[in-house]
């Protein structure tokens, strides 16, 4: 066990900075903060899935998790009858001609060999398909957008739990990967890097601009949750009770009825977001940790030795009769579902689907900082990474603000120099990571928890 | 023949002159990418906030200019700032090579490494940037706005269509092919160029040659600081200068720099021209164009168009796509200068 | 004394086993010198070693009685000594004529006159000076291997294996424009696996068996030893 102690250490102060934060802030934003460590948690289980165990890279995160949000909408918001009627009817006919010019490119790619007519024939099929979908589709979709815009405007969902859109934003994720890695992963490294981006780009853009599936960049709001309203929370006799129960101290300070009613009313607002936020909290550490228990168990299965072998050496393992690009398509096709259930679980949290917010900085490259910070090729690493990423990323403000008020303390508040400063405290963020990314990658280049440290 | 002189007038007025412009700031940053790639052997990810950079410091300088009254007659003052952020632009990365690059250089780290690092790279300069000049958009193009007005050409010409032609929109196609052909120049002509395509070929052989890696990898980021700067103020000038812009053309740049043969110069050069025209011309709507080429029946209710603009970064993104599958190594063939 | 000699060299790889060991060669002016062996032997050690390109840990490399043991391989070079290594010896996205301009890198300069000499020592490379290096031939390529490294007007000339790879013929040609260069003054040695052919251009060579000097002499010498024969020659 004593190879554990770094781990726990480690996790403990985690845990202490968190509460830090609790006291010194409030609550609510620990909980925030702490329920974004865990869905971070769970992205940097899936690209560290795809880097530590297989050396792929995939810059790729943001469009995953941009179709595991869309899966959310999907799959949970109630369908929009009118749009169905208005325009329902045209979309599915273009979704059918898109599968029969797949079917039939594919059957004409296997059946004939590489000729010029073929060449010509696959043109024909995909212009005459595209202007079919174009001619169908085109007042489908303007029909459906002008089902009231300000509300609908899109076709909704399937209006099931969404708990279940978890799952199918993992599935949605796991398509997406297996076409992109059939495409890409025969790249060269840094290639791979640069393509797996800008598909996810393509795939960003078109949850933005296609209205009539998931409102763009109108974004849908409302979302349903997995777990209780605030407001109903604060109107149920059984929350008010406890809440004055574990408050009885504080109240009975109170001398006068109404202050203390007021008092109460708003200790029970309070705990109320603290209570939604909580739910969503065990939520997600369950997931954490079932994904925590069975990428353990998968590393150190003959499965997850094969991985590494392939990982450190490709010729050799190939040599030993390995298939390198059928368990690269699987490790990317996995890592790539994992991302996808984060993105779900991400945007259950928020409660909205925003696809203008979905942007490489933030879903791609801080994501790639989690796990290279983190440790690569081990899952305690790659959890950890997440955790102090996201916690940096989120109060490198506070702290900016806090040491540039150190700093300029001699100076008038009116100052230029000082006001300029603290208007740019967000973006001292952008440099704490970037100088953290760099001192890891010099000085600790296995991350914060080697790999080696892990291994029995 | 006066309508098929005022289609070519419309089509030239909408798609060629823009993607030309286009075309020539992608083109300036693709051969940063690519000289980048070829020399120092790794895909920088900091490309767009490199050239960010670069901007900042001609903005605030043109905005220094402007308050002392310097300016330079009828051109944007912005081109006179160039040199001095040149400069500046230089010394930032030979201080980010000195202090970051070199390191894993001289441990000869493989290029997925140097990749993170770039982005750790790009965080920082982004941050830098934000923090010296914020987020917000700027335009900072003075002087003359037009070259040709649409309605000049008309009264010159007497068709019912006209050209525009933006100063910004010369002065970036005139400067880009004078940068362009010093540096093929250079390249191709001078001892050093040769030296530098001699390391980026055959390193152990041109270290056995005598030549001297440090100095070639300065002259490098020399380069590429020149061409990330003018690139960078080009664009700043014909759209304006916002650092989350920048950052995300890094984007469209690597596909021009991979369509054209990543480690090729000629071909990064084209390729930005291939990217530009392929996103102008796919996104254009031809409905004006085909009203004067076809006769009245035929005219079109529709927009006639290839590709909505909201797809515009996309389409460049799918011929990339396409690139790598059918030809990894790009239209051009890359891998060296 | 010779011109340019290692003295009891010993080096190997990082902290791996010595490849060779108390290993002597030496060279003169206007000499060929082949290196013979078995496979593994350490022959290209033991003229890596002679280069700079690793270090040794016992032992010494002198060059006109100056002891070079501490100057890097660039710091050699300069000194007067040029390599052309087995493979990737050409610049093959190069033309055959900027190659040779990179071999003068050093040159202050007479860079054209020198150019001019290589051109009359390889008559094929002036025909095709503008002509990428990587379209030309095995051979072809070989010569823009050896003018480059000429260039520089080295006193020493180190050869690993020019002509590994080469047709027969080409593999005649090749030993002629050696033995022409070897006219112009300069000290050559060469590691080589055809090694009756070398062994008949050569004024002397060593043959080494697992890093350790076995036999030397001269090439007359050692193509007539019945032992080594034998071994290396095949009977």
């Amino acid at each position: 066990m004593r190879n554990y102690e770094n781990v726990i250490t480690a996790y403990i102060i985690m845990l202490l900075l968190i509460i830090c934060v609790g006291l010194f802030q409030s609550w609510s934003i620990a909980l925030t903060i702490l329920n974004y460590c865990l869905i971070s948690a769970v992205m940097t289980i899936g690209a560290n899935m795809q880097w530590g165990y297989a050396g792929l890279i995939n810059f790729g995160i943001m469009g995953y998790t941009a179709l595991g949000g869309l899966a959310v909408v999907l799959v949970s918001v109630e369908p929009v009858k009118k749009a169905w009627q208005a325009g329902g009817l045209n979309i599915l006919l273009s979704m059918w001609v898109i599968i029969i010019m797949v079917i039939s490119i594919r059957f004409i790619l296997k059946k004939f060999n590489k000729t010029k007519t073929r060449s010509l024939g696959i043109l024909s099929i995909l212009i005459f398909g595209i202007y079919l979908i174009r001619s169908t589709a085109t007042p489908g979709i303007e029909a459906i957008e002008a089902v009231d815009p300000a509300r609908y405007g899109f076709l909704g969902g399937l209006g099931l739990p969404v708990l279940l859109s978890w799952i199918v934003g993992a599935f949605f994720a796991a398509g997406l990967a297996l076409i992109v890695g059939k495409i890409a992963l025969g790249l060269r490294a840094d290639y791979l890097a640069i393509a797996t981006l800008l598909i996810a780009e393509i795939v960003v853009s078109i949850i933005k601009h296609e209205e009539w599936l998931a409102r763009g960049v109108k974004n849908v709001i409302g979302l349903k949750r997995p777990a209780p309203y605030e407001i109903d929370l604060q109107r149920s006799e059984w929350f008010i009770k406890i809440v004055e129960k574990i408050n009885l101290g504080k109240l009975n300070l109170i001398q006068s009825i109404s202050d203390r009613q007021d008092a109460l009313k708003q200790m029970v607002i309070d705990a109320s977001s603290i209570y939604v936020k909580l739910c969503f909290t065990g939520l997600f550490l369950s997931v954490v940790i079932i994904l925590l228990i069975i990428t353990q168990k998968a590393l150190y299965s003959p499965w997850g030795r094969k991985m590494r072998a392939i990982r450190d050496n490709e010729e050799a393992a190939s040599a030993m009769g390995k298939n390198i690009v059928k368990e690269h398509l699987l490790i990317f096709v996995l890592g790539s579902a994992i991302v996808g259930l984060a993105g779900a679980m991400m945007v259950t949290n928020d409660g909205l689907f925003t696809p203008g917010s979905y942007r490489p900085m933030r879903y791609t490259f801080v994501i790639w900082v989690m796990v290279i910070v983190g440790g690569t090729g081990n899952n305690f690493g790659a959890i950890l990474g997440g955790f102090v990423v996201w916690f940096l990323w989120v109060e490198a403000a506070p702290i900016a603000l806090f040491l540039i008020n150190i700093f300029t303390a001699h100076l008038p508040a009116t100052h230029g120099l000082k006001v300029h400063l603290i208007e740019s405290a967000p973006y001292f963020r952008f440099l704490l990571i970037g100088i953290g990314l760099l001192m890891i990658m010099r000085y600790r280049p296995q991350g914060i928890i080697p790999e080696k440290i892990i291994k029995q | 023949m006066m309508d098929i002189l005022n289609a070519l007038t419309v089509l030239i007025n909408f798609t060629v002159i823009p993607a030309l412009t286009y075309g020539s700031q992608l083109a300036l940053g693709a051969i940063f990418v690519t000289l980048i790639y070829a020399v120092l052997r790794f895909a920088n990810f900091a490309t767009g906030d490199m050239m960010s950079f670069g901007t900042m410091f001609a903005v605030l300088l043109t905005y220094y200019f402007q308050t002392t009254g310097i300016n330079f007659g009828f051109l944007p003052t912005a081109l006179l700032t160039i040199p001095f952020a040149i400069i500046a632009m230089i010394i930032y990365m030979l201080l980010i090579d000195k202090f970051v690059f070199s390191y894993y250089r001289i441990k000869k780290s493989p290029p997925v490494q140097f990749a993170m690092v770039s982005v750790g790279v790009m965080f920082v300069t982004q941050a830098i940037i934000r923090i010296i000049i914020g987020p917000s958009d700027r335009r900072f193009i003075d002087g003359e706005k037009f070259i040709l007005k649409a309605n000049e050409f008309k009264e010159i010409t007497g068709l019912n269509e006209g050209i525009t032609l933006k100063s910004s929109q010369a002065i970036t196609v005139i400067l880009t092919l004078i940068i362009v052909s010093i540096m093929f120049w250079f390249l191709n002509k001078t001892k050093t160029g040769k030296s530098m395509r001699a390391y980026s070929d055959n390193e152990d052989l041109a270290l056995l040659s005598g030549i001297d890696p440090k100095k070639v990898v300065m002259i490098t980021w020399i380069i590429a600081g020149i061409l990330a700067t003018i690139g960078g103020v080009l664009y700043g000038l014909d759209k304006s200068y916002r650092p989350f812009v920048y950052f995300n053309n890094m984007l469209p740049i690597f596909a021009a720099a991979i369509v054209g043969g990543i480690g090729n110069p000629f071909g990064a050069f084209l390729g930005g021209y291939v990217i530009a025209f392929a996103e102008i011309f796919l996104t254009y709507s031809y409905k004006k164009f085909i009203m004067y080429v076809l006769p009245e029946a035929f005219a079109p209710d529709t927009m006639v168009q290839a590709i909505s603009t909201d797809y515009k970064f996309a389409v460049s993104f799918s011929i990339l796509v396409i690139v790598l599958l059918i030809r990894p190594s790009g239209i051009f063939k890359g891998k060296t200068i | 004394m010779a011109f340019f000699e290692g003295i009891k060299m010993t080096a190997g790889y990082g902290d791996g086993p010595d490849i060779i060991s108390s290993c002597n060669i030496n060279v003169n002016r206007g000499e060929i010198v082949a290196i013979l062996g078995p496979n593994g032997a350490g022959k290209t050690t033991a003229m890596k070693a002679m280069l700079g390109l690793i270090t040794l840990k016992s032992g010494s490399v002198c060059l006109d009685g100056e002891d070079i043991s501490k100057t890097s391989p660039q710091d050699r070079v300069k000194k007067g000594i040029s390599f052309v290594p087995q493979t990737r010896n050409v610049f093959a996205e190069l033309t055959v004529r900027e190659n040779l301009e990179i071999g003068g890198f050093l040159r202050e300069d007479g860079l054209e006159g020198m150019i001019k000499n290589i051109y009359e020592l390889f008559p094929i490379l002036n025909e095709k000076q503008s002509q990428i290096v990587g379209q030309l031939s095995g051979g072809q390529r070989q010569q823009v291997a050896l003018g480059r490294a000429l260039m520089s007007e080295p006193s020493v000339l180190m050869l690993d294996e020019p002509t590994a790879g080469v047709s027969p013929i080409v593999m005649d040609e090749l030993f002629e424009h050696i033995i022409k260069v070897k006219k112009t003054n300069v000290a050559i040695i060469m590691v080589e696996q055809n090694a009756k052919q070398a062994l008949n251009i050569s004024d002397r060579g060593y043959v080494l068996v697992t890093g350790k000097n076995k036999f030397e002499g001269s090439g007359n010498q050692l193509l007539t030893d019945p032992e080594v024969r034998r071994s290396f020659l095949g009977g």
